[in-house]
């Protein structure tokens, strides 16, 4: 990846809606160039999709529930935890899942609509895993920043509108 | 008639002195709605947390007394470490530096210090616009020398020759500079650096955007040649670090001068504010990271502002630092002060008459890019519909 790549990537990671015609000014490259890039990356898998961060609690009764999991595994001989991984990300409530050092193997994160829902899963899908040794489920009570936004933020101009 | 009675009461040297031009246009533009402003002189960034986070510390932990006169001695060591790490300069933290309320309070101890009454200060315009006042305030008389669009607003040294006289004392240079961007590169500094000796003057450098600049190294004035032992160096915490108003800045300079400085500093000031000091220090050990960031974002801003401009006509040079472009509007036919008060009635942005910065900035406008993306693309959108619809 050379460095034009890792700006046009920053750029995007912060704000996947801006235009190619911005992306391009920003960089001070052409338009043609930017396209080019961007679908570069995309072949590449470096850049594997674009997603909003919505604050459903916001005007909506969507609210969502989500809670992170600790799960403990027995690691399958050959493949490792990767198998098991598999197994567990393949269902669609399944948000991510990463393997951790420390006390456990595996943090599985969990979207449903209630918590009885995440808790169906939980007792119904994760656990009865043959590898599954253990789970401890944590609830989300209120999130404050996720992917580096601050939900709850007061983004005005806090500058006085001209200054020498 | 009161007025009239007043003014008696006033000193002669407050009396010549006429409000900043910014401030009719701060009160119009505050009077109106929807206003884009590309008019604000400052960074668009929240001052970084562990900054802000460290003041809170020295707070907590009861630090709300005076400091050192000159600042707090582990501060003016860390100065001392950035300088030389930054910018090759090295100043002795225990007499070579002052802390002070902003840099602009620096320039006024500076130039206090080493003005006596009538003598001249070369103010190198379109300039910012505090630094012809200060002068007359200090007693001394502010000479502008002025920096032209065909040489990228860059001083050309001969004009300082046409400029001395037996009065000069100093010259006053900004590099990066408001309301230009304009930055003096070695080879340039070195051609003043001639003309300084030639005529023994004294330099007040201004480098407070120093670590805003987007294209070459920056060469700090006193490294270069022998003009260590005649600058004061002066710069701050505002641009680069993001923190306009905690108010803090520095001078740095020859031990008799910083001393003299230090004195006219104890009986005005006393000290910088104290949790201000404490924030900088944090800024100063682990800020780097943060500058290089917004540092970042500035230069891709830098970008599409002057891109754009570019498309709509309104021919500029690109800036090598500080967050503003300064292009020029004479192709339209209006005055800078028409153009900015037609542009902030018709489509309500805000961008800064050049005139306000001398006279040499009549014809072009300052605008800020220190603001965000979608704010500048609609901004510029604005502007170029204002164009159309006056052709």
């Amino acid at each position: 990846m050379d460095a034009k790549e890792r700006e046009l990537l920053q750029l995007i990671e912060k704000n996947g809606r801006l235009e190619n015609s911005t992306i391009a000014r920003l960089m001070g490259i052409s338009e043609d160039e930017t396209k080019q890039m961007i679908e570069k990356l995309e072949k590449e898998k470096v850049i594997l999709g674009y997603s909003a961060i919505i604050n459903w609690t916001k005007g909506t009764d969507e609210g969502a529930v989500t809670a992170m999991i600790d799960v403990k595994v027995t690691p399958k001989r050959g493949v490792g935890f990767d198998k098991v991984a598999e197994r567990i990300y393949r269902f669609p409530e399944v948000k991510a899942v990463y393997l951790m050092s420390g006390v456990y193997d595996l943090s599985v994160s969990i979207e449903g609509k209630t918590m009885a829902e995440v808790g169906r899963f939980v007792s119904e899908k994760l656990s009865t895993l043959d590898s599954v040794l253990s789970t401890t489920t944590h609830f989300i009570l209120k999130k404050y920043k996720h992917d580096g936004l601050v939900f709850s933020e007061n983004e005005e101009d806090k500058r006085i509108v001209v200054s020498p | 008639m009161i007025t009239e009675q007043r003014s008696k009461y006033l000193s002669d040297s407050v009396q010549s002195i006429q409000p900043s031009g910014i401030r009719r246009f701060f009160d119009l533009a505050s009077s109106m709605e929807n206003v884009i402003s590309l008019g604000v002189g400052e960074p668009d960034f929240v001052t970084p947390w562990n900054v802000i986070e460290a003041s809170y510390h020295s707070l907590e932990q009861g630090y709300t007394a005076y400091t050192a006169n000159a600042g707090l001695f582990e501060l003016r060591k860390e100065i001392s470490r950035y300088m030389r790490r930054r910018f090759g300069v090295t100043y002795n933290a225990e007499n070579e530096m002052v802390v002070t309320v902003g840099a602009s309070q620096a320039i006024d101890i500076a130039l206090r210090a080493v003005v006596n009454p009538g003598e001249e200060v070369i103010v190198v315009e379109p300039s910012f616009v505090s630094y012809a006042p200060t002068v007359t305030l200090a007693g001394g008389v502010p000479v502008p020398v002025h920096t032209y669009s065909q040489n990228e607003f860059k001083l050309q040294p001969e004009h300082i020759e046409e400029a001395v006289t037996e009065k000069t004392k100093a010259i006053l240079l900004c590099s990066p500079n408001n309301p230009t961007g304009t930055v003096l590169s070695k080879a340039d500094l070195l051609k003043i650096a001639e003309v300084v000796e030639k005529h023994d003057l004294l330099v007040i450098s201004d480098e407070i955007y120093a670590e805003l600049t987007y294209d070459e190294p920056y060469t700090s004035f006193p490294s270069v040649g022998n003009m260590r032992e005649r600058t004061i160096l002066i710069s701050g915490f505002s641009k680069a670090f993001a923190m306009t108003g905690w108010r803090l800045g520095f001078a740095c300079g020859p031990k008799d001068i910083q001393q003299a400085m230090l004195k006219i500093h104890q009986y005005t000031m006393m000290c910088a504010p104290t949790m201000a000091q404490h924030a900088a220090l944090e800024a100063l050990v682990n800020g780097q990271k943060d500058v290089i960031r917004m540092k970042e974002s500035y230069r891709q801003r830098r970008s599409l502002v002057t891109h754009a401009l570019e498309e709509m006509g309104l021919s500029c040079h690109t800036p090598g630092g500080a967050f503003y472009v300064f292009p020029s509007i004479k192709s339209t036919g209006l005055s800078s002060e028409e153009f900015a008060e037609q542009l902030l009635m018709k489509e309500q942005v805000a961008v800064v008459p050049g005139s306000v910065f001398g006279e040499s900035g009549e014809g072009h406008i300052r605008c800020s890019y220190a603001t965000s993306i979608s704010k500048l693309e609609e901004a510029m959108k604005r502007i170029k519909r204002f164009i159309e619809n006056m052709e």
